[in-house]
């Protein structure tokens, strides 16, 4: 693997009697994001700050690319600020400016961009968070989740290089936290930042995050892929996660991946038992991106939800669905071959191309493209395999004109 | 023994006490340092400081010609009657016009701004740090000593000398109408006395007077809001409290303290 962005070597951190961190080891790499999960009040932020320069470690050393931040001269920190960007968990925004006086503060400061200019930019970012026309109300008049908002598109507007997320979408509802989730994975893959994150919200976090690594009385006690982290056996891991996770997945009150996991488990076992074989459908929203660039990202969101509702409608009740990714829903038809799946399928392609809207309204005319894949279990195989081989399979369900 | 510890206890106190105030001193200095150092640096706040000389300045004139108004009419009461005992009353209008310009005017403005736009400041800094607005803007690479403090500090030292002269000015006019129209002394003997004692001298000491004012009461009460979170006695909004109040109360007692030294050393 490269060489890490950012490197945490045993950093110690105390408060008073406190001990925050406690030996903190992390690796940081560039291009991906990283999620913190731990308990409440274990440390995360302050962890979060001390990339930051906000907090200095009592002991330890934190390297950016290779080189410790304590011995980096004055006008390289400055550059390396100017990459970084935070957002912080309590907004902490300027209460005494209008909302876009928050925004364009940064450009206004710290480029030599023109007022148009900048206009623009702190419009595009609004209205990319769904913020129109509060240009000139203060902080104290919005909501929680707008000032969240807010804070978010602060922390974006300058197209940072690292952005540091402290809990951002605490207090979010499921549309909105989702159009967060989608907007903060959707800017890395356009712009590549680097991204670290201090999340609760699990497993929603996981379709986002490249790495995951969880902070346990001052230390890191996990650090890998998403995957890796729900096949630990390590029981602390194992009870913080599940109890985290809901049961529903908020945006589309399906199961969330990790359960729709466990059924497909389930699933294999009655195969083996009673050979009885099972098909499964992996929906694809193939132009999310699209949407979110033209529409927006909470549109993007509600086109899944439409299409999660309308999926539900045609399923018995031995089926299950769950959501797999931030575009993505799979199915499993138990006691289903094949030809049954694409039938179940053609009858959905009706129903869609009936609604065409797909509760996002009239918009400028672009096609919504959704796709289904399809594999049948027959024998013994990895849920992964078979989901390869679903998005091999890949073929056209619907594809509309929204206008 | 136990009387040898107890001194020592008593004696590393003290000394703890006068180490943390030398330091405390030293944090200022450098805190007033770094803010003067700033308002010269490239680009100028000057839409900051403008907005700044409006709330510091312009929104203070009104109680400057209040307190300005009455301070000259009670000196005039006071000096008229200390002087009749004199036969001297004729001298009353040196007496308002000097003691106005020379130290009520620069110590009065500065006590008025302090209450004023001091403790305003104190509390507003104080609590953009208790919200992390502070932290946020050092997150942006923004200087907050030059965002925050500079701008306040510039706008000071520009508004304390205007407000000062204002209030000298009423002051004067105060004198005439509780010396003059109230008291029957002769208004042209009354601006001429004022005319023929007051030496260019007296005016720029004020100014000058005023000018470190500016200087002492910017620094103090921004200083104070701006560490409002190192305090030991209070968090929070609590920590703001105190430190509005402290920053009031050490300016004030700063202004009197400084006056007297400017004074001997201008006399």
């Amino acid at each position: 693997m490269n060489a890490p962005l950012i490197e945490f070597k045993k950093v110690y951190k105390r408060f008073g009697a406190n001990q925050v961190l406690n030996g903190v080891d992390l690796l940081i790499y560039r291009g991906e994001i990283t999620t913190i999960i731990g308990k409440s009040g274990g440390g995360k932020s302050v962890l979060l700050k001390h990339i930051i320069g906000l907090i200095l470690p009592d002991s330890g050393e934190i390297l950016f690319e290779g080189r410790p931040l304590s011995e980096i001269k004055k006008a390289e920190k400055r550059a390396f600020k100017k990459k970084i960007s935070y957002m912080f968990q309590g907004t902490a925004l300027f209460d005494s400016m209008t909302v876009f006086e928050n925004i364009a503060l940064p450009l206004k400061e710290k480029t030599e961009l023109k007022d148009a200019e900048i206009r623009e930019r702190v419009h595009n970012k609004m209205s990319d968070l769904d913020l129109q026309d509060i240009d000139d109300k203060y902080p104290s008049q919005l909501s929680g989740g707008m000032k969240k908002r807010v804070a978010l598109a602060r922390a974006l507007v300058t197209d940072p290089e690292i952005v540091l997320f402290d809990e951002p979408t605490t207090g979010l509802d499921p549309i909105r936290k989702n159009a967060v989730h989608s907007m903060i994975s959707d800017y890395q893959k356009r712009f590549g930042f680097t991204g670290i994150a201090v999340s609760h919200e699990l497993p929603d976090i996981f379709y986002i995050s490249q790495r995951i690594a969880m902070l346990d009385e001052g230390r890191i006690i996990f650090q890998g892929t998403p995957k890796e982290i729900q096949q630990t056996t390590d029981p602390v891991i194992r009870e913080f996660i599940q109890g985290l996770e809901t049961r529903r997945d908020g945006l589309t009150g399906m199961v969330p991946r990790p359960m729709g996991e466990e059924r497909f488990k389930e699933e294999m076992d009655r195969l083996r038992r009673f050979r009885i074989a099972f098909s499964l459908i992996l929906l694809t929203v193939r132009n999310m991106d699209e949407i979110n660039l033209k529409i927006g990202h909470v549109k993007g969101q509600i086109v899944l939800k439409n299409l999660a509702e309308k999926v539900k409608q045609y399923m018995r009740v031995t089926d299950t669905c769950s959501r797999y990714g931030l575009n993505k829903i799979l199915i499993f038809l138990s006691h289903t071959n094949l030809e049954q799946a694409r039938m179940f399928c053609g009858k959905l392609s009706d129903e869609l191309a009936q609604n065409e809207t797909m509760g996002i309204g009239p918009a400028p005319g672009f096609c919504l493209s959704i796709s289904a894949g399809f594999a049948e279990v027959k024998k013994e195989n990895h849920i992964e395999d078979l989901i390869a081989n679903a998005e091999l399979s890949q073929n056209q369900l619907s594809e509309f004109r929204v206008c | 023994m136990v009387p040898f510890v107890r001194s020592t206890h008593f004696l590393s106190a003290v000394g703890r006490w006068t180490i943390f105030q030398i330091q405390e001193i030293g944090r200022i200095a450098l805190f007033m340092f770094r803010g003067i150092v700033f308002i010269f640096s490239i680009p100028f706040q000057i839409f900051k400081t403008v907005n700044q000389v409006y709330f510091i300045g312009m929104k203070s004139v009104f109680v400057i010609c209040l307190t300005g108004a009455f301070t000259g009419m009670v000196l005039g009461l006071q000096g008229y009657y200390t002087l009749v005992k004199f036969g001297s009353e004729g001298l009353l209008g040196s007496a308002v016009a000097l003691s106005l310009i020379r130290e009520l005017g620069p110590v009065l403005t500065a006590i008025m701004i302090t209450a004023r736009a001091g403790s305003a400041m104190a509390a507003e800094i104080g609590i953009m740090r208790i919200s992390e607005q502070i932290d946020a803007l050092e997150t942006m690479d923004i200087n907050p000593i030059r965002f925050l403090f500079s701008p306040r500090l510039l706008a000071a030292l520009i508004s304390f000398p205007l407000l000062t002269a204002i209030f000298d000015v009423v002051g004067i006019v105060g004198g005439y109408l509780s010396g003059s129209l109230l008291l029957g002394i002769n208004p042209g003997i009354f601006f001429s006395r004022v005319e023929s004692s007051v030496l260019m001298k007296d005016v720029t000491g004020g100014f000058l007077k005023s000018i470190v004012f500016a200087a002492v009461v910017a620094t103090i009460c921004c200083f104070q809001g701006y560490y409002t979170h190192t305090r030991a006695e209070g968090f929070g909004a609590r920590g703001v409290s105190l430190a509005t109040t402290s920053a009031v109360v050490i300016s004030c007692v700063l202004i009197l303290i400084t006056d007297y030294i400017l004074t001997t050393f201008l006399l």
